[in-house]
């Protein structure tokens, strides 16, 4: 591996290897954005990992009123997993056990595909007979009674299947501060990238892992080449100088999306430099036999 | 590419325009046109003795230039295309219409929009009675789609309705929405007598407080996250119904001599 210098920052010469994932986007609405976000925020929460969570998502962007489809400030939040049955189930889950209970929610679809899979089709419900369709030029919904008045929620989001989930930048520094500054500035730069969520806490993480384990039934353990405190005693990938390394992940919509999100990350680090940020900038792979979809850092370089 | 037919006198018989829309006339010549009949007596009477017929080439809008009451089933069983018409018509206009669009610039008889189940109708002048409702026999009104009226509207407008949504920016007549089964109506300035006699489920949303059956429950006022919605979609359609939307509604649940799921909304 090569290194390139982009603004004193040393660039691998490497690639993100990345998997197709089932993906859907939906717009949680409140009375405000306060409330808006706490639903988006409460439904996205524990799902940083498909190994763990069974699905992954975030908040892609805050949607003002003027785009919201009922005309209340909005969160439009991004679910990714490795099927469309589990993408369902967890939707459908998360929905009503984070969003119907939200004071003041309301979910709609924000995914135009010709594939869907039901959401108010199954909280209605809830409504135990009591519960409204309402349809207007090929739009579904349904308004479900609740205690605060009433839980409007679209019948059913659209589902893709070219979505793309593991797209992930390797920052090294010297130390904590400095490799945090650098992904504070990163995931910045990337939450403006629409179509694309970093799972992980505030986007990043801290515990990179490799495939398997020494222990038997275990299926990932800890990437003991990025470790910086085994530098030297386990086989290491990391130079004298890197003190800290933390991984931004990201699932996009589709290819482009991560691209774009990776170029965006990468743009903010070098522009940052190494001084206060990263010495060194990688990616993980596993050789690309396993994942169709490679970003490579060369390309993605500003 | 645009039909035109051009009205040459008003007809002397009521006359049954099913025949001219768009995907029956496709590969028509403008002769073949000319020669379809339309009488409703014993007295034959074709396209060609009604009409000046203006035709090159293919076409997927047919505009009729002239109207009159003895014109009837305008744009029935519309599918797809377009249809204007610059003038009135008779009964049943935009009957069993499922798709496409059709524009009436006056006024429409009663049984417009007739079993409507999709596309977009709209009158700028008046309705008459029984607007989208089913005729004589037929369990379901309109099953879909959108009717919108400019003018007001006779009684009974939206009979027996089961889904779609009609719009009727003046006033509707008496017992709006009656035998509602579900599906919207939305009357900007308000409705005669008992509105929503009968109605299982659906949603009536009226611009002035109403003289409501004692067969109505009242269930306070809201502004709920449905209006919104509702109004947002209907503002290209229709401004003052996605104003009267905007505003907090008070509702009414019933007609609880039937099922009682539906509700009348007003403002107040």
């Amino acid at each position: 591996m090569r290194a390139m210098i982009a603004n004193g920052v040393r660039i691998d010469e490497s690639f993100a290897e990345a998997f197709p994932m089932r993906g859907t986007a939906i717009i949680i609405t409140a009375p405000n954005l306060k409330w808006a976000r706490q639903a988006a925020v409460t439904m996205t929460g524990f799902a940083t990992s498909v190994i763990g969570c069974k699905v992954e998502a975030g908040l892609d962007r805050d949607v003002p009123e003027s785009e919201t489809p009922d005309g209340r400030p909005g969160v439009r939040v991004l679910m990714f997993s490795m099927s469309t049955d589990m993408l369902q189930t967890q939707l459908v889950t998360r929905a009503g056990q984070c969003v119907l209970t939200s004071p003041g929610s309301a979910c709609f679809n924000d995914l135009d595909a010709p594939d869907r899979m039901p959401i108010g089709d199954q909280l209605r419900y809830f409504g135990d007979g009591w519960q409204i369709s309402k349809k207007f030029l090929g739009r579904h919904f349904w308004r479900v009674p609740v205690m605060d008045g009433e839980f409007l929620c679209e019948a059913t989001v659209g589902l893709t299947k070219k979505a793309v989930g593991g797209g992930n930048l390797l920052i090294m520094g010297a130390n904590f501060a400095t490799t945090m500054n650098a992904c504070e500035h990163a995931i910045e730069a990337m939450n403006a990238v629409d179509g694309a969520i970093m799972p992980f806490p505030g986007g990043v993480v801290r515990s990179g892992s490799k495939v398997g384990s020494k222990y038997a039934g275990v299926p990932a353990s800890t990437n003991d080449a990025y470790c910086p405190t085994l530098r030297g005693i386990a086989k290491s990938a990391l130079e004298e100088d890197i003190g800290c390394v933390l991984e931004i992940v990201i699932d996009g919509l589709d290819e482009k999306a991560v691209a774009e999100a990776m170029r965006a990350g990468l743009a903010a680090i070098v522009k940052l430099g190494p001084k206060d940020g990263a010495l060194r900038v990688g990616a993980g792979n596993y050789g690309g036999k396993l994942g169709p979809f490679h970003f490579h850092l060369k390309d993605l370089l500003p | 590419m645009t039909l035109v037919l051009e009205l040459k006198q008003e007809p002397d018989q009521r006359l049954d325009l099913a025949p001219l829309v768009p995907h029956l006339l496709q590969g028509k010549s403008a002769a073949e046109i000319a020669a379809i009949q339309l009488q409703t007596t014993r007295e034959n009477c074709a396209v060609g003795d009604i009409f000046d017929v203006k035709l090159d080439g293919a076409f997927d809008k047919i505009h009729f230039k002239g109207g009159s009451s003895r014109l009837d089933h305008l744009g029935a069983g519309l599918k797809d295309g377009e249809i204007t018409l610059e003038g009135d018509c008779g009964h049943a206009a935009g009957r069993a219409m499922s798709g496409g669009s059709l524009v009436i610039s006056g006024s429409a008889g009663p049984f417009a929009g007739s079993a409507l189940s999709g596309g977009v109708m709209e009158i700028k002048g008046e309705a008459g009675d029984f607007l989208g409702g089913p005729l004589d026999g037929e369990i379901e009104g309109m099953s879909g789609g959108l009717l919108i009226v400019r003018g007001s509207a006779g009684a009974r407008a939206g009979d027996r309705l089961r889904r779609g949504t009609i719009v009727i920016e003046g006033s509707a007549g008496d017992y709006v929405a009656s035998r509602f089964i579900a599906g919207t109506l939305i009357a900007v300035k308000g409705a005669g007598a008992l509105p929503g006699y009968l109605l299982r489920r659906g949603t009536i949303i009226l611009g002035a407080t109403p003289e409501l059956a004692p067969t109505y429950i009242d269930c306070g006022a809201y502004n709920l996250a449905f209006a919104g919605l509702f109004g947002r979609f209907l503002r290209p359609y229709s401004k003052p119904a996605a104003e009267l939307l905007a505003k907090r509604l008070n509702r009414f649940a019933g007609d609880t001599s039937v099922l009682g799921k539906g509700e009348i909304f007003f403002p107040g």
